[in-house]
């Protein structure tokens, strides 16, 4: 049995004229939750119907589970879970009815409890177009997760959702994962992303920019580490002192924030400088960049940082 | 077999719920029926000799023709199949189900006109309830199929409308549902034996009540079954799970393979 659940070679997605993925290459391993980020137009949706057998590629190698989704579709959806970015079910279709209905599809029994999991228990004699989109979403789910796929695609699986719903599916997620489930995560939420994923591809512009896990991604890069100080008087966020090591300067919401190359003598320096203050420290923090901070460094720069 | 029981018995409560099928297929030929029935019978008292299987047409094409392919459409504008896809759900199934919940629905109000139509409007009944039966089964199939293919080969929703209504006008003033076949200018006659309206009317007089035809009836029986076939079939093959993806295999145009049959009957009577 190969390592890996997906493997994608040299993958080219071509609409017209238009170049929607050019040459992006990655693998996931089994197990493993594997996000897909990129800004709107990267190339995210379109890797992901070619995975799930939806679209054809233009070019390129594609393996899903030792099955060709071009070739095998009807093979691989027994073996994938897919919630779509965009898709629905008849209007009229009640709750309880879409689980039966797919789960008999799938030669399974309904998973009435995913539906109680997943905050859809007083809604199961509802009709689809009476539901949210929140609840829509987490339907989706539910039909995605219920005949207990190898594979789970999910295209920005938390839009439209709240707080507790996002953190239920995030719960989810990490029980699927022990069970071994593989999961492809395509999102535009950088925290949820970091916060998941073991490893995420950046695309920009139909390419791979950037693979690594979140914290390999956050080390590499410029290497900038954020110092954010609030002190009584503010006098830091008036007075534009230079610190060593100091790359760049900003205020937000009374902290002045240093980006640095090296921590400990910037620290120690703004340190030395208050104690010759009035002014007293409230609060001070050294922190990596986030998953956000550093995809928007990729990307602002076309993916050469 | 369990999924496609699943699958039909939400697309037969699909025809009850949703309000545009339930309305072409019971109200709108109901209400045409008994308003045909109260009334044409008065203007027309001829009208009775082919009142039933008449209004057994027209309960056929508002299901088939314009009940049916508008929701094929909707579904897969809707990203419905992609959810069907994904899931397993073949595209038989798909084109199948809603055509095959569209024939019951049919034959449901089919039997209602069949056995009202004489009591309540005094009109004649098939002289062979046999041939009534498969005359209206062949006829019910043919025109789903066809509703079918005009549901796949629609580009949109405004479309359907238009490509329904292109051979449902046509229909109810050309088939024979209200002026015979007979009756008609020699001019119109080769028109009128392109549509499914005027062999089903020709099948049910020549089968059901054993009179004269214009067209051998059982000839008009096999246009309508061939009909169907290539109709589903072309269905089948031109079938599009998505609206944004235009891969496809074959053109649009490739529907009018359809017309094949009723082509070749035309030459033969001529």
């Amino acid at each position: 049995m190969k390592s890996y659940a997906i493997e994608v070679r040299d993958f080219r997605k071509i609409y017209g004229d238009f170049v929607a993925v050019d040459g992006v290459n990655f693998v996931v391993e089994r197990g493993e939750v594997f996000g897909l980020l990129g800004p709107n137009g990267a190339g995210k949706t379109s890797t992901l119907e070619c995975l799930e057998g939806i679209r054809q590629p233009t070019a390129g190698h594609l393996d899903v589970l030792g099955i060709d989704p071009a070739r095998d579709a009807r093979k691989l959806h027994a073996l994938i879970g897919v919630q779509l970015q965009t898709s629905g079910l008849p209007g009229n279709m009640k709750v309880d009815e879409a689980m039966a209905f797919i789960c008999a599809y799938h030669r399974t029994a309904p998973r009435y409890d995913l539906l109680d999991r997943l905050g859809l228990a007083e809604k199961r004699e509802s009709q689809y177009e009476g539901l949210s989109v929140g609840q829509q979403r987490r339907l989706a789910l539910a039909l995605a997760i219920a005949h207990r796929p190898q594979v789970l695609f999910l295209d920005e699986p938390t839009a439209g959702l709240d707080v507790g719903s996002r953190t239920e599916l995030h719960q989810l997620i990490r029980e699927l994962q022990t069970e071994g489930t593989t999961i492809v995560l395509a999102t535009h939420d950088m925290a949820e992303a970091e916060k998941m994923a073991d490893r995420v591809a950046i695309l920009l512009r139909g390419r791979v920019v950037a693979t690594g896990s979140p914290r390999e991604l956050t080390a590499t890069g410029d290497g900038f580490t954020k110092v954010s100080v609030r002190t009584e008087q503010s006098v830091l966020c008036t007075n534009g002192t230079e610190f060593p090591a100091v790359h760049q300067h900003s205020v937000k919401d009374d902290y002045a924030i240093y980006f640095s190359v090296d921590p400990g003598p910037t620290v120690s320096a703004i340190l030395r400088y208050l104690e010759g203050t009035t002014d007293r420290l409230i609060d001070l923090r050294v922190e990596r960049p986030s998953l956000e901070e550093r995809f928007l460094e990729i990307t602002n720069t076309g993916g050469v940082a | 077999m369990t999924a496609l029981i699943h699958h039909f018995t939400f697309e037969f409560k699909t025809g009850l719920r949703n309000s545009t099928l339930l309305l072409m297929n019971y109200l709108f030929p109901l209400a045409f029926y008994a308003m045909m029935g109260l009334v044409m019978t008065q203007i027309n008292p001829l009208f009775r000799e082919s009142m039933i299987p008449a209004m057994v047409v027209f309960a056929t094409m508002s299901s088939a023709l314009l009940g049916l392919p508008g929701p094929l459409v909707e579904s897969r504008e809707a990203g419905i199949y992609r959810s069907y896809k994904i899931n397993g759900v073949p595209a038989v199934a798909i084109l199948g189900m809603p055509a095959l919940t569209t024939v019951f629905h049919v034959l449901i109000v089919s039997i209602i006109i069949a056995l009202t139509g004489n009591p309540l409007f005094g009109g004649q009944a098939p002289v062979d309830w046999m041939g009534f039966a498969l005359v209206t089964l062949v006829a019910v199939l043919c025109c789903a199929s066809i509703g079918a293919l005009i549901g796949v080969i629609a580009k949109d929703s405004r479309a359907v409308v238009l490509l329904s209504q292109l051979v449902y006008l046509p229909s109810m003033l050309l088939g024979g549902l209200m002026i015979p076949l007979t009756v008609l200018p020699e001019s119109v006659r080769p028109f009128a034996m392109l549509l499914p309206a005027s062999h089903a009317m020709q099948a049910y007089t020549g089968l059901a009540y054993g009179q004269e035809t214009a067209l051998a009836p059982m000839g008009s029986l096999l246009v309508l079954i061939s009909s169907g076939l290539l109709s589903l079939g072309l269905a089948i093959y031109l079938f599009n799970w998505d609206s944004r993806n235009s891969a496809r295999r074959g053109h649009p145009l490739m529907a009018l393979l359809a017309l094949v049959p009723y082509i070749v009957a035309l030459i033969v009577t001529l």
